[in-house]
């Protein structure tokens, strides 16, 4: 076979995952823990890079990667049941095997963030894409300027990594902001859309790199107010959805214009994407 | 000792306001606190007072027959609160309570309508200053309609 169709090959054929473990995170939301089931394993993963999970018998979907572990192979991933595939990988008991194949797709700008402002913000599932982002900066933090999570929900109640948000907020290295759309009387935190949380979060934007991800209408609301802030466009990076297939830049199911959110993406400068954004065709 | 001008110059609504005019205003203002589930405002009354909020944040709420109170928007740091004092028939429309202690600024705003009348600049400047933030919280409001969460990615 030839290097290329060997490199294709490599990266449609899935590998054998055992769940360890398995979280439940809001009422459709599951956090699962895989591990390799026999000695071969993906390679790494990047931050922003994804996996596609196998659900037997199901179909596979593109999954994001919330921690990774390169010495063990162990993964971590948030999954929301919306269909026939998401159900199934939620469904699945702990022992049981799933596929998986990957890494898949361009990561996070984290080179190019070192020493700027690090401005992430995620809204609803979008802050699984992005926590190995804040544990890399956390984890070289004399590297970067400040460091923001602006994290917005539709409710409490759908609100991800409670633990983890509070064990962030805590740090004095680091600000976490969480808004929801809306609550009830109970509630002691903040009630508003998540960009409310932009103009008064504490950073440069002279200096600063924003990482946003979400769902799409929420990220063009998000960049807007960024922009008004004073970030420059192009220090602003999406990371979009598309459905997919192959992962592999073969099949054209993921394609935005030109771009193959598979191979060029997940992770997209703002720039660069703004334009097919705006096609409603698309 | 930091006067209420001082105080006020922070406040991004306020953001190059002419001197004159914070003094202005700043003649109807006073220093409150509000302790945790202390009113500021009640659905109803007569709106004659807005506040500037220097620490702490309020909830705007409305309370719906047989549920309860339901929690609309939170209110931070430099946010204005209330606009009913400047816009007829100057009726509170909703509840506004403190979570927490907040310490403000509070504005009599019927002196301020009264100073308004009289200075027109004074006035335009105002209303100008009130309908960015109307806007701004319409646009919010638009947003939360949007459900941005029920969508799906991509579509
Ligand atoms: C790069 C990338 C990373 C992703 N990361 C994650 C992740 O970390 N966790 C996760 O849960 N999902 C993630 N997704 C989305 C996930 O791939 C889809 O939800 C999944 O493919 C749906 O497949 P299904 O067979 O379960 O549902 P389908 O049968 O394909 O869809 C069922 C219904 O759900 C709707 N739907 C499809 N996708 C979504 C969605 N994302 N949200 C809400 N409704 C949807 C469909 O319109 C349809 O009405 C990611 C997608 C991409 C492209
Ligand atoms: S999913 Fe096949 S080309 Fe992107």
């Amino acid at each position: 076979m030839c290097p290329a169709a060997e490199a294709v090959a490599g990266g449609l054929a899935p590998l054998p995952y055992r769940l360890t473990g398995k979280r439940q995170e809001t009422a459709d939301t599951w956090t699962l823990e895989l591990e390799p089931a026999r000695a071969e394993r993906m390679a790494p993963f990047e931050p922003g890079q994804f996996a596609m999970l196998y659900a037997f018998g199901a179909g596979e979907a593109p999954i994001s990667v919330g921690a990774s572990d390169g010495a063990s192979g162990r993964m971590v991933h948030t999954i929301r049941a919306v269909g026939a595939v998401t159900e199934a990988l939620c469904a699945t008991a702990t022992g049981q095997e799933i596929g998986a194949r990957g890494p898949f797709g361009a990561a996070w700008p984290l080179a190019d963030a070192e020493g700027a402002d690090v401005v992430v913000v995620a809204g609803g599932l979008g802050l699984p894409p992005v926590r190995p982002v804040l544990e890399r900066v956390l984890a070289e933090r004399e590297r970067f300027g400040t460091l923001s999570l602006l994290y917005g929900g539709r409710s409490p109640d759908d609100l991800l990594y409670r633990d983890a948000l509070e064990e962030w907020g805590a740090r004095p290295d680091m600000d976490v902001e969480v808004t929801v759309d809306s609550a009830g009387a109970d509630w002691r935190g903040r009630v508003g859309v998540v960009t409310t949380l932009i103009p008064r979060a504490r950073f440069d934007p002279g200096r600063a790199v924003a990482m946003v991800v979400g769902p799409e209408v929420m990220m063009r609301f998000t960049v807007a107010a960024l922009r008004e802030r004073g970030v420059p466009a192009e220090r602003i990076h999406v990371s979009l959805e598309r459905s997919m297939k192959c992962a592999v830049g073969v099949c054209g199911h993921c394609m935005l214009g030109p771009e193959f959110v598979c191979k060029d993406g997940p992770v997209f400068p703002y720039t660069r994407v703004e334009r097919w954004l705006g096609v409603p065709a698309l | 000792m930091r006067t209420l001008e001082d105080l006020l110059a922070e406040v991004e609504a306020f953001e190059g306001m002419a001197p004159e005019h914070l003094r202005l205003i700043a003649g109807c203002a006073r220093n409150v606190v509000f302790g945790d589930g202390e009113w500021l405002m009640r659905e109803g009354d007569a709106a004659d007072t807005f506040f500037v909020i220097r620490t702490g944040a309020v909830a705007v709420s409305t309370h719906v027959p047989q549920h309860g109170a339901l929690l609309i928007e939170t209110l931070h740091q430099h946010d204005l609160v209330g606009w009913s004092w400047l816009i007829p028939p100057h009726r509170v429309n909703f509840d506004v309570i403190s979570n927490g202690t907040t310490h403000a600024i509070a504005f009599d705003g019927a002196c301020l309508r009264g100073k308004c009348e009289q200075d027109p600049v004074l006035g335009y400047d105002l209303l100008r200053r009130f309908s960015a933030v109307l806007v701004e919280r319409l646009q919010r409001t638009r947003l939360r309609l949007i459900d941005v969460y029920g969508h799906v990615p991509g579509r």
